[in-house]
């Protein structure tokens, strides 16, 4: 038994108040929160984007962005004040004491310099030894953290690297100091299911391993039940509920923790509707029967499909060569073949790198189809050379896209982006156009009044409601949805999903779904593909796909869903 | 990557060849070289002569093909104005405007680097925005004109460095330099800043915009949080990923400081080649501008070729194929 320590607390967060001064008013940020961490302990910040979870950890760190600062709560380590520290102090601390994991693998590493440069210049910051035993300990880094041939690793550079690998070499360089506390700021958002099992699986054996104590924050319930040991809920800067992780999941008291648990979809029990969090008022609105009433109406033939899709392959060129045997491809969607009947959601599902969005691209026609044929509404689609019927097509099929800060045009005023397609297609003029605008906007839930906005006015949620209202611009059959919520929170994507129900129930159209996120696409779709490396693995009904996999690769991805099963559903039902 | 350099050679000769074409068609255009060559006391029969003596009778496409064969054995012709051959001449007056070049190129890029990194560091520095609010002078005030207020505070009023001509050279073989001399670097000054003002701005303005970017990356914020030292985080892994772009910008800057050394020349009467080629325009001296031309674009395409090559030296990721994951 080791002596009893006078404090066994590592870091002890006390009555936190960070605010951000701007022109207008002070933004509170982070108001009167309190954690703590052990030795070997996993602590979940959750809550949703604007909760004021990341700021938590970069006050830990001093890294707040300027004009951000502390201005009520102490911040200990081992019992000793670290929060007012100056630059140089805070910097001996950061990375010795305090180590930090940040989101995007992809871009927190150095793209110039190789594994072993970055490692080493690390190690050799904290720890007064020689280059070749810094070496030494930078490949034994890699070693634990589970890369592969670290011998041969250790000399490439970042981008030769996978997502999931380059997320091992950040915790790597998280190690190189014998940090006492890791904060881990959203650390497999970027990554694919299996992947973050992965990561999460090693967090969780270095903590116990090595003592750590981690804050991991994230806004995933299924990462915070699968992984931590004690949880705190945030909402608008201030934390709601603290506690044992077991006992908030499964028995939240505050308002907010309840809706927030009873948002996430669930992979085992299909609901009508996507339960929304009522908490904090905010609107829900979407006018789906004033749309309804003016939209045409469709008969959908039920017996033959809608799209007939007939090994459709793309490849990519990979090296460029003058002479046909020097160039290389990359078959990125190897004879993929599927229907999809009127009125139904054909959902995709796969890893990152699996297909599915350039299967998107192709039917939408932004890729030419190498081989195969797509055929919608007993037409061949997938090389039209006339322009009017390219153009007929088009306006039949709409796209909302996966990032809605990217897929809208930031210089473009919001009525001109949702009649940008209504002026293209010449389906309107002069001021029937502004009309059915407003309308539009209106029935998404944004009022009117948001016509003579720039979209850089309007949150995630709200950006993704001007997609879809600039998707129902051409009234269309179809609509491709490419992880249309993967980037918004659990709340913002209830809103969303349920909107895209609506269009499915009320208007009859068919959608094709894509998403990596197994329990929404649970919710969601009627029949479901699975995709791995460029091919259908398997094509089932969505009930058979979760109660039966018939493939192994379906089976493993089911079951590297972060679950919430200790979670109580009974309440769940009444509240949907 | 050898068949990477041999097809830019290829496609830098292509270019080369273009560029001496349209030279030589504008050649017709600048004047009648026969008018300044021959004395008042000539006849039209002398006339017809040096113009079938010279070719210059000839359409511009066999001009330009007997000056390509001349010039792939190193024979650029004889001066009209000077009777020698071009090839001495340019020889003799290459060592100047190199000379000049190297310093205020070495000077832009230095100070421009250096002061790039200061204002992006210190953004909310006195110092940083000070500078910031100089650089916009070097900017936008036409190159003649600072090199006239030089003259005028330094040589005139306070007539501490020379306002014309190289000083005293020394002969080292072939090359005379002005770098062994004490009036040879006095009268470098102020030519070399006068012609590095501008590119130095320029690079300064780049750095610090590609640095401001870089260092709000998350590579740059993770390094932070790992500890690692201000001098570190700023300078090798934040200056090095803003340096792609800069080096773009920078080599073409190297490239007009030599070429467009001529108004700097004219301005400090440096006896380079830059003033060589004014003087062959007056005189329509078209031996002398199709090699200027042609050495120039030499340089450029050179130069070019060595930014390429750059990129692939610092961005691993051009270098090393990304497949093995």
């Amino acid at each position: 038994m080791e002596p009893l320590l006078v404090t066994d607390t590592l870091l002890d967060i006390k009555d936190l108040t960070v605010e951000f001064p701007t022109r207008r008013k002070v933004f509170r940020a982070v108001n009167h929160a309190s954690l703590t961490v052990q030795p070997g302990q996993i602590h979940g910040l959750v809550g949703e984007s604007g909760a004021g979870k990341s700021t938590i950890g970069a006050a830990v760190l001093g890294l707040l962005e300027r004009p951000g600062h502390i201005t009520a709560g102490v911040i200990s380590f081992k019992g000793d004040q670290i929060s007012g520290l100056d630059d140089e102090a805070m910097r001996k601390l950061r990375g010795r004491r305090i180590s930090m994991i940040f989101q995007d693998p992809l871009t927190s590493l150095n793209p110039l310099f190789t594994v072993k440069e970055q490692l080493v210049e690390t190690i050799l910051a904290h720890h007064d030894i020689s280059d070749g035993e810094a070496t030494k300990r930078a490949r034994d880094l890699i070693d634990r953290v589970g890369i592969p041939d670290p011998d041969t690793r250790l000399n490439q550079y970042p981008h030769q690297f996978s997502g999931g690998m380059r997320q091992r070499v950040v915790i790597a360089l998280a190690l190189c100091s014998d940090p006492d506390v890791i904060i881990a700021d959203e650390p497999t958002t970027a990554l694919d299911v299996a992947v973050q099992a992965q990561i999460l699986d090693l967090i969780k054996e270095l903590a116990r391993e090595r003592q750590v104590g981690v804050i991991l924050v994230t806004h995933d319930m299924g990462v915070i039940a699968e992984t931590t040991d004690l949880v705190t809920v945030m909402y608008d800067g201030e934390p709601v509920e603290s506690g044992p992780t077991h006992e908030i999941m499964g028995n939240p008291q505050h308002p907010y923790t309840k809706s927030l648990i009873a948002a996430v979809p669930r992979p085992t029990l299909k609901l009508h509707r996507f339960p929304q969090i009522s908490y904090g008022g905010r609107e829900t609105r979407f006018a789906i029967e004033d749309l309804a009433r003016n939209w045409p109406k469709t008969d959908n033939d039920m017996s033959k499909p809608l799209f007939q899709i007939e090994g459709i392959t793309k490849r990519f060129l990979l090296r460029k060569g003058l002479l046909p045997w020097d160039r290389e491809y990359f078959t990125a969607v190897d004879s993929v073949s599927f229907d999809i009947k009127p009125g139904e959601v054909f959902g995709v599902v796969g890893e990152s790198g699996s297909g599915k969005s350039t299967v998107a691209r192709m039917i939408a026609g932004l890729y030419n189809v190498d081989e195969g044929r797509i055929t919608f509404d007993g037409q061949v689609v997938s090389d039209l050379s006339d322009k009017a019927a390219l153009n007929a097509y088009r306006q039949d099929i709409q796209m909302i896209f996966q990032d809605p800060f990217s897929s809208l045009n930031p210089r473009m005023r919001v009525d001109d982006i949702v009649a940008e397609p209504i002026r293209h297609h010449r389906l309107l003029a002069g001021d029937a156009i502004d009309q059915r605008v407003r309308e539009l906007l209106d029935q998404v839930g944004l009022g009117a009044e948001a016509a003579l906005k720039f979209p850089h006015e309007f949150s995630g949620g709200q950006r993704q409601r001007i997609s879809i209202a600039r998707a129902l611009a051409t009234q269309p059959r179809f609509l491709i949805c490419d992880e249309p919520t993967s980037a918004l929170d659990v709340s913002i994507q209830a809103q969303i999903l349920n909107i895209l129900k609506d269009l499915q129930e009320h208007l009859g159209l068919t959608m094709l779904f894509i998403s990596h996120d197994l329990p929404v696409v649970r919710q969601m779709c009627d029949r479901v593909a699975v995709m791995k490396r460029g091919k259908i693995a398997e094509i089932q009904t969505t009930d058979d796909l979760f109660a039966n996999p018939q493939t192994d690769y379906a089976r493993e991805l089911l079951e590297l869903m972060p679950r919430l099963d200790d979670l109580s559903t009974e309440n769940l039902e009444a509240e949907s | 990557m050898l068949s990477y350099i041999l097809r830019r050679v290829f496609q830098s000769v292509i270019v080369l060849l273009v560029v001496g074409l349209v030279a030589f068609s504008m050649f017709r255009f600048v004047g009648d070289p026969i008018d300044n060559m021959l004395g008042q006391e000539r006849t039209q029969a002398d006339i017809d002569r040096l113009r079938s003596d010279l070719g210059l009778d000839q359409p511009f496409v066999v001009q330009y093909a007997k000056f390509l064969r001349g010039a792939v054995q190193g024979n650029f012709g004889v001066s009209y104005r000077q009777g020698r051959p071009v090839s001495t001449i340019i020889a003799e007056r290459a060592p100047a405007t190199l000379e000049l070049a190297a310093v205020s190129g070495f000077l832009a890029i230095t100070l421009g680097i250096g002061l790039g990194v200061f204002t992006a560091i210190r953004r909310q520095g006195f110092a940083a925005n000070a500078i910031m609010t100089v650089s916009l002078i070097g900017v936008s005030l036409p190159t003649f004109l600072i090199g006239i207020l030089l003259i005028y505070i330094f040589s005139v009023e306070l007539d501490l460095l020379p306002s014309f001509g190289r000083g005293e050279t020394v002969r080292i073989g072939g090359w005379s330099t002005g770098f062994l001399t004490a009036s040879g670097l006095k009268a470098l000054i102020l030519p070399a800043i006068t012609l590095g003002l501008y590119q130095m701005t320029l690079i300064m303005r780049l750095v610090r915009s590609e640095m401001l970017e870089v260092l709000r990356a998350d590579y740059v914020r993770f390094a932070r949080a790992r500890g690692l030292s201000d001098r570190v985080v700023n300078f090798r892994h934040a200056l090095k990923n803003t340096l792609v772009p800069v080096i773009t910008v920078t080599g073409l800057q190297l490239g007009s400081i030599i070429a467009f050394a001529i108004i700097t020349e004219t301005v400090f009467q440096w006896p380079g080649v830059g003033l060589l080629f004014i003087n062959a325009i007056q005189f329509v001296d078209i031996p002398v501008m199709a090699a200027y031309l042609m050495l120039i674009s030499v340089m450029f395409v050179s130069i070019n070729l060595i930014v390429d090559l750059l990129y692939y030296a610092i961005d691993p990721r051009l270098r090393i194929d990304g497949r093995t994951t």
